[in-house]
Parts: structure tokens; sequence; C-alpha cells
């Protein structure tokens, strides 16, 4: 059994607010779930299936469906990170394919910027964790757990700063279109290696935003999505998979992506080389290099090359990227970047991207996110989209 | 630097009684003698029951990063041990700017604020 071509994407919707100090995370649930749902002319009584992770204030599913006032018939609340929502597409294919629904809603919302968080800080998943013991007392924060990968890609590839940098360079020149992100300015490469040391190597710019905010997605099966009078996105190939430590025989130069994504690509029967355009997680520049390299769009260790020189900048480049700007410099709603990835591959498929960086007649994107730490564990999930 | 305290629990405990007495544990299985770290009660290769066995305390850094926006700077690293498990640690008590990527390393304990000997490496 596939999930291709048996859901569409029909609503997707981003929050326009970067720093919300006056709302509630539920709220912005709320409010994206709104927007998803107008986006997809669809109205709050079609909605059957909910999904959230764990950026959802109070009991998961059981907290938000009870505040949003939605009745559904099936839930899933599958937590993987940054990745979630991406799983949540596939599995709300998945369900729909099975008839547990018909239109599914996914919402995220966060508001870290508001709270405080930063990437320096020591992460902590609760004293149960079972690798707890073992990575508090070293001040294991975000950054530092990235950086390493970086310093070991850097140690057996050769890849450079200046390398990673054009990853940066390339979201910003995306993110000068995008009235809401929040870094609208375009950088250079000596902007990236100018700017302060984090955790070596990684510099300030090689780190994406802290942002409030959130969005949403509504899923549905392609009899009503042809109803909706917008252009149909399909769900042709999903993958999703985790890679750790692996009991010690860690080995920081490739990812799960490389897992999610060869999946993803035999459902779709497709190959890196005939996808347009990227929505990749880019909590790091590192984040994306390595997703890049792991999906196939390069070899492994060619990432930095690949990158450089404007590789990634939609117009001239060799595969347009993040054409809304990104993590790095548009949005990281709640530290979690998965959401606005599948929303931007959305709008590149519709034509509904910024026409400075539109792809030409876009067919086919893929959409590619991780979540937890990639220098530790880390979910990976692919999604492969056409337009119908 | 203040270390935190790592929540001890039955499982782990062990490790960290052993960590007083400056020994470092790896976990090994009963049954297909992988050696593996963390150490946990069942194998992540086979399921099988465990043991913790000592580690000579020398290895090499596999990886690192210096953690500079914070009040003071301190390096996390992944060490592989001359046992072939890579372990989370922190480098201390060397120049932080001299460390690089397979450089010798050895084994220090540090306390941590609640008192528990926390394994660490230095060079």
């Amino acid at each position: 059994m596939t999930i291709k071509g048996k859901a569409c994407i029909a609503g997707a919707f981003e929050h326009p607010t970067r720093k919300a100090p006056d709302k509630s995370t539920a709220q912005l649930h709320a409010e994206v779930a709104n927007g998803a749902l107008a986006n997809a002319g669809l109205d709050r009584k079609d909605v059957d299936g909910y999904f959230c992770a764990g950026d959802a204030p109070g009991l998961g599913a059981l907290s938000m469906l009870d505040y949003l006032g939605l009745k559904v018939r099936h839930m899933d609340t599958t937590e993987t990170g940054g990745s979630s929502y991406l799983v949540h597409v596939a599995h709300a294919a998945e369900a729909i394919a099975t008839g547990r629904c018909n239109v599914a809603l996914i919402t995220l919302a966060g508001r870290p910027r508001s709270e405080g968080s930063s990437g320096t800080q020591p992460r902590n998943y609760g004293a149960a964790a079972p690798d707890a013991a073992f990575e508090v007392p070293y001040g294991a924060a975000t950054v530092n757990m990235y950086a390493m990968v970086a310093m070991r890609h850097m140690h057996e590839f050769g890849t450079t700063g200046e390398q990673l940098a054009w990853i940066k360079v390339a979201a910003s020149h995306h993110a000068q279109h995008n009235p809401n992100a929040m870094l609208r300015e375009v950088v250079t490469v000596k902007d990236v290696l100018d700017s302060p040391m984090i955790a070596d190597p990684l510099h300030r710019l090689d780190c994406c935003v802290v942002s409030d905010g959130g969005g949403a997605l509504v899923v549905t099966r392609p009899e009503i999505a042809r109803d909706l009078k917008r252009p149909v996105v399909r769900v042709i190939g999903a993958g999703e998979a985790m890679k750790g430590q692996a009991g010690g025989r860690i080995d920081l130069t490739w990812s799960a992506s490389r897992w999610s994504g060869a999946v993803a690509f035999e459902e779709a029967g497709i190959k890196p080389a005939d996808i347009q355009y990227v929505s990749i997680y880019d909590s790091f520049t590192i984040t994306a290099l390595m997703q890049l390299e792991d999906l196939g769009f390069c070899a492994k260790g060619a990432g930095g090359r690949f990158v450089a020189d404007g590789g990634l900048i939609s117009g001239s480049g060799r595969l347009p990227f993040n054409t809304d700007g990104g993590g790095l410099s548009n949005n990281h709603p709640g530290n979690r970047g998965g959401m606005t990835k599948v929303i931007e591959a959305v709008r590149q498929l519709r034509g509904e991207a910024h026409p400075a960086v539109q792809v030409k007649n876009c067919r086919l994107a893929l959409a590619n996110g991780t979540g937890g730490q990639l220098g530790s564990r880390h979910g990976s999930a692919t999604l492969i989209l056409e337009r119908a | 630097m203040k270390i935190p305290s790592p929540p001890v629990n039955p499982e782990n405990k062990p490790f960290f009684d052993a960590a007083r007495e400056g020994k470092l544990l790896l976990g090994k299985c009963s049954a297909c003698q992988e050696l593996h770290y963390y150490p946990r009660a069942v194998c992540p290769f086979c399921s099988g029951k465990t043991e913790l066995v000592a580690a000579k305390g020398t290895g090499k850094i596999y990886s690192y990063s210096v953690m500079r926006r914070v009040a003071e700077p301190y390096a996390i690293a992944y060490v592989t041990l001359d046992e072939g498990v890579t372990m989370l640690t922190n480098m201390v008590d060397c120049d932080l700017e001299r460390l690089r990527i397979g450089d010798p390393v050895r084994l220090v304990f540090k306390a941590a604020e609640g008192g528990e000997m926390i394994p660490m490496f230095t060079q």
C-alpha cells in the first residue's frame, strides 16, 4: 500500500507574526488553524482529523481539540521535534487513504522569542530521558551539538566556513522579498564569517532566527481538493527515520535523511534530479548541507561545493531552496522548522511564492525536516509533493 | 565552572558509584559481547543482558566545539575510546584553542554541583 496520490495539501498558512508577547501559544494555534482552513476554502466543521506535536500546550490533541472546539474521529500527536509536521502530513495521508478521516488539520505554534529561548542554552528533555545523565553534565546545548557535526564534516571532507556561509547568503537573498521575514537584509559570505563565533565553527549567521509564530496545514482527499478551486498539491512520497548515538557507534557524517529520503523517492518513483524546488530544514547552515547530501542532491562530502557561489539562490543557482528565507532569515516558529518548510513548498507548487523567487512551472518539490539534535539523536522526514 | 548534576536513577547508579572511585564504565553485553555507551541494562544491539566493564581511559577526539557566547567558554566533545565506543564529554584542563580532531586524550573526573564525579578528558 502506498500513500502516493491518496492525499493533497489543500490549505497552508504561516502566521505573519514573529514576536507575540501578548498572545498565548494556544491562541496562536487557533489563529493558524483558522488561517489554513480559510486558505483551503474549508470550514471547521469539515475537519475530522487533527495532528499536533510537542509544541501544543497541555495534553496534546486533547487540550487543543477541547480549546479549539473541534470534534474529530482521528488524532495523532507524533513527536519528532521540528520534523513532526512533515511526519504529520504523511500520517494524515495514511489516515485519509485508510478512511480514518477526510480533512486533517495540522497545527504548530510557539513563542520562544517572547520566552527568551536561545540555542546556547543547555537542552534538557527531562530527567527520565535515558541519555540525560550522560549529557546534562556536559553543557549539551542546541548550537554546540550541531557545531560538532560541522566540525567533523570539515575534517572529513574539507568543507569550509565560506561554503557553509553560502547557505545563509542564499536564504538572505530570498528573505529580502518576504515582508514578514525576521531578517530581510542581504548578507555576504564575509558578513557571515565576520559575525561572532557562537560555537566553533558556527558563527551567529550560521544559526537560524528565534521567532514566535506558527503555521498550519490542511490535508484532504483528492476528490475534495479538486472541488476547492485551488491548485492541487498531491503528496506522492514520504519517508521518516531516526538516527542516534547507536550505542556509541557514532558517525556524525550523515543524517537520517539518507533513510527518509530514499523511502520517499522510491515511493514517488522519481530521482533527486527531477526536483525543481527544495525546502530544507536550516536550523543551522550545516543542517541544510547534511540533508542536501543525504537526500542525494550531491555526493556525500560534496555539499560544500554544491552550495557555494550561489548554488541555492532561486533564479540563478542549480537548486532553489527555502525561497521564503527559511529558518536562517525568515521564521523558525516554536524552534521547529518543519512546518514552514511544507508551507513554502506548497506556495511554490501553487505558483504563489514571491515573483522574484518563484520557480517557473514548478511541478515537483521536496520538503525535508530534521528534529532533535543532529549531533546526538534526530528524526528526519521527507515529503515529495507534486502539482496535479 | 559549575557542572550540572546528572539525574541518577537505579539503572545508571552503578556508573556514577564507580565514577566516584575513578572508574569509567562501559556497557558490555553478556550475550553478544559488544561494548556500548552510554551503559544500559539491555543491550542496544541484541537486547541481551549487560554487565559493566571499566575503560582504560584513553582515546582520541572524534569531534568538538568550543561554546563562545557564554560567561565561561567550554568545550563539548565526542571522544572515541580505545575500546571503540564514542562518548559525549567535555575537554577540560587544557588549552581549548589547541584542540584538534584526532588528538589523543586521557580521562579525568570533575565534581558536579551535587558531588557526583563526571568523566571528562584532558590532553
